[in-house]
């Protein structure tokens, strides 16, 4: 059993590294993150400028003086990356301080904290979010609307989310489903265009970063469960449309859920991981307090991956399948 | 016996709080304010000095098998009579520590020293170790009050240190008291070495 | 002394005397305390009411109850009315307040009783209608002045990032204005727009609309 396998090169090598998956999926956010700078402009920039910057200094920081690693981590993307997730979630007028606050939660409690890349149970930028969406609830929903390029800081006029609105009954009110594809509504920095981030998302699948079960199985237990209610009474809930396209759910199912630290290793897992999840979304954003119920599902579902992953161990290759058990 | 060392064992090394990690309940729910987290310090060593000197004062007439019964009913009767007088003559208190007062009786510290001190140690030493004890107690919560409270509001002990809008409120909620207490233990154990 | 054994007769003894001791230290205590705790109750309430209404000094009668179950203090020095978001629809559920009105129906104070509304969000809702905030709605008249968030068309800011709340805070001012001045009373002048109502005929639109809008509210 315990043998080591001792066998002759060549070695097949797939080239995988951890930094070649993380600039992968950084590549995967690019035209999410043309879409933000197109409709936030300026401020868009400054954001995720900031959000990387301070995510990437305060690994390196917290790597060198607290936890004295030899080896340097910061090179491995995966601070840019959650720099940029960070700033994804972020409406494009917060204020810079209340960014490097994020970037510090999301590093230092959300990472370094449990021992760095690898170690962490939670989705570190997501952490860095709902640290601040909890934290500074005013400033975090105080989304900007789209098309104001040069606006920053207090200037710009805000709106409530199509999420919010939802919350508050004003169905009405709602944007069109093509608004919602293309990005015209308020909302955070990535939360805008669904068809730039479906674009990332079929990148990151046919470069094989990432598989299809997770993003999957969270849009379609949203769009399935959302249905059922929207049948069961128009008047009361949107369509599963609006529910798929509005507020962060693309950008978590496709990029956030996908983490590969906090999320489920098997195929079975993952789609276990990922109907939970899209079911913890929709309750939260009907039933919860909180209008958008995305980051909570995820951190919820982050939580509960060590014990999918116990129960959906791979078989050992090898084992036989006991007499009478199932195959 | 050294008394001294009864007395500052509570508040070092057998810490309740962030050694024994005993009464989570009170910590938790009741620190968003220094003055929070000590009133309910404080409340608990009150109930917590009567419980050791009373139990060990009549450990000697209760039969072993009933003793968890008997100390409990003297445990939850000392803790309505506290609550009854909070909600009689301190009214400020009983608005902010309500829900809480109650759950006294559930603390296990209380029932935790009972068992483990006053029902083995004579009455004077029982109430130097319920002093000692409720101490601690009571720094762990009013340290950790005090560090929600800073950090969420900007204020310590309700003196404005910096302003309001720059505070994470989330320290002042449930999450962040995990948050703050995690950090907490941390460097108090990183400290003791 | 020794220690006494786990007999059946011992045990039942001992827990016999100290539950009976506990009950009757329990008992005196409880007589004591009685007295102030009741007390205490009364004059939070009196002390909310008199907040409202802006007077120290006033006396507080019985309540009368309306029709949607608002609680009406009718004092010399105004109306104070607990009331709630008749749809019930506020971000964290319930939302109960007590507004002080006077005899012309001004809003003259109001104090939040009940509410489970998101810290730093719609729980600001306390302090945000309070004269010389944004959303003072202190002096306004609800049978005169539109309460109703901006948004809607209404006199008031809503607060920052909280509509939800604030229309919900809103409705609940508007039901409480309803019930103090369209409930049942024996003596109809302490009734103001009820007073205004028969002596000037033209104040009749005025009510006319406020129940007009109050439908357009619910409808909402």
């Amino acid at each position: 059993m315990s043998k080591l396998i001792v066998s002759l090169s060549p070695h097949v090598h797939s080239g995988d590294s951890v930094q070649k998956n993380m600039y992968g999926v950084c590549i995967a956010l690019v035209p999410a993150l043309i879409a933000s700078l197109w409709f936030f402009g300026i401020g868009a920039a400054i954001v995720l400028a900031t959000s990387v910057i301070s995510c990437v200094f305060f690994e390196w920081a917290i790597a060198k003086f607290l936890l004295r690693l030899p080896n340097c981590t910061v090179c491995d993307g995966s601070a840019v990356l959650t720099g940029l997730l960070l700033g994804f979630n972020l409406p494009s007028n917060l204020p810079v301080w209340i960014i490097i606050i994020g970037a510090l939660v999301a590093i230092g409690i959300g990472k370094m904290t449990y021992g760095g890349l690898g170690c962490n149970p939670f989705n570190p930028a997501l952490v860095g979010r709902v640290f601040l969406l909890i934290s500074f609830p005013v400033q975090m929903t105080s989304w900007p609307v789209p098309g104001q390029l040069t606006a920053m800081g207090a200037d710009v006029v805000t709106a409530a989310t199509p999420l919010a609105l939802l919350a508050s009954g004003h169905l009405d009110e709602l944007p069109e489903a093509t608004d919602l594809l293309f990005g015209n509504v308020g909302g955070s920095l990535g939360e805008v265009s669904a068809l730039c981030l479906l674009l990332g998302c079929a990148f990151m699948i046919w470069r094989k970063i990432i598989t299809w079960h997770i993003p999957v199985s969270i849009i379609a237990t949203v769009a399935v469960l959302s249905g059922i209610l929207y049948a069961a009474d128009p008047t009361t809930y949107v369509s599963p449309l609006v529910q798929v396209l509005s507020g962060g759910l693309i950008l978590g199912a496709c990029f956030m859920a996908t983490d590969y630290v906090s999320s489920p290793m098997t195929h079975k897992g993952q789609l276990i991981y990922g109907v939970c999840i899209g079911f913890l979304t929709v309750l939260i954003r009907l039933w919860g307090a909180y209008p958008e119920g995305m980051s909570f599902a995820i951190l919820i579902m982050n939580a509960f991956t060590p014990l999918i992953n116990t129960y959906c161990k791979p078989k050992r290759f090898g084992e036989v399948a006991k007499k009478g058990g199932k195959k | 016996m050294n008394y001294f060392k009864i007395l500052l064992n509570g508040i070092v090394k057998e810490n309740p709080t962030f050694v024994l990690l005993l009464g989570m309940c009170p910590t938790l729910g009741t620190t968003s304010s220094a003055i929070n987290g000590m009133s309910m310090g404080l409340a608990t060593m009150a109930v917590l000095i009567c419980s050791n000197f009373l139990i060990s004062c009549v450990k000697k007439i209760i039969p072993d098998m009933v003793r968890i019964p008997s100390f409990i009913v003297i445990i939850a009767s000392l803790v309505t009579v506290l609550q009854m007088l909070i909600k009689a003559y301190a009214p400020d208190v009983d608005k902010n520590l309500g829900l809480f007062i109650p759950l006294i009786v559930v603390n296990c510290i209380i029932l935790g020293r009972a068992e483990a001190f006053a029902a083995k140690n004579n009455p004077f030493a029982s109430i130097l170790d319920g002093i000692g004890i409720g101490l601690g107690f009571t720094i762990a919560l009013t340290l950790l009050g005090c560090v929600r409270e800073l950090l969420g509001t900007g204020h310590a002990f309700g003196f404005e240190l910096f302003s309001e809008n720059y505070g994470a409120l989330v320290f002042v909620l449930a999450p962040g008291a995990f948050i703050a207490l995690g950090y907490l233990i941390a460097i108090v154990n990183k400290l003791r070495g | 002394m020794k220690k006494l054994q786990s007999t059946w007769y011992n045990m039942v003894a001992v827990l016999t005397v100290i539950s009976v001791i506990a009950a009757s230290v329990l008992a005196y205590v409880n007589s004591v305390t009685e007295g102030p705790i009741a007390e205490i109750n009364q004059k939070n309430l009196e002390d909310g009411i008199r907040k409202v209404l802006g007077d120290d000094k006033v006396a507080i009668p019985e309540p009368e109850t309306a029709e949607d179950g608002s609680l009406i203090y009718r004092t010399e020095k105004g109306f104070a009315v607990q009331a709630k978001d008749p749809q019930n629809a506020s971000f964290g559920g319930d939302l109960t307040i007590l507004v002080g009105f006077d005899v012309e129906g001004n809003i003259k104070g109001y104090t939040i009783l009940k509410t489970n509304e998101t810290p730093g969000l719609g729980a600001k809702a306390g302090d945000w209608f309070q004269q010389g905030s944004k959303g003072c709605i202190i002096g306004l008249n609800p049978s005169k002045n539109n309460l109703t968030v901006s948004k809607d068309g209404g006199e008031v800011d809503a607060i920052t990032a909280s509509t939800i709340t604030s229309r919900s805070f809103l409705r609940a001012v508007n039901a409480a204005a309803h019930a103090a001045c369209f409930s049942v009373s024996a003596d109809a002048t302490t009734c103001a727009t009820k007073q205004q109502h028969m002596d000037k005929p033209e104040m009749n639109e005025d009510i006319e609309e406020l129940k007009f809008d109050k439908t357009k509210t619910l409808n909402k």
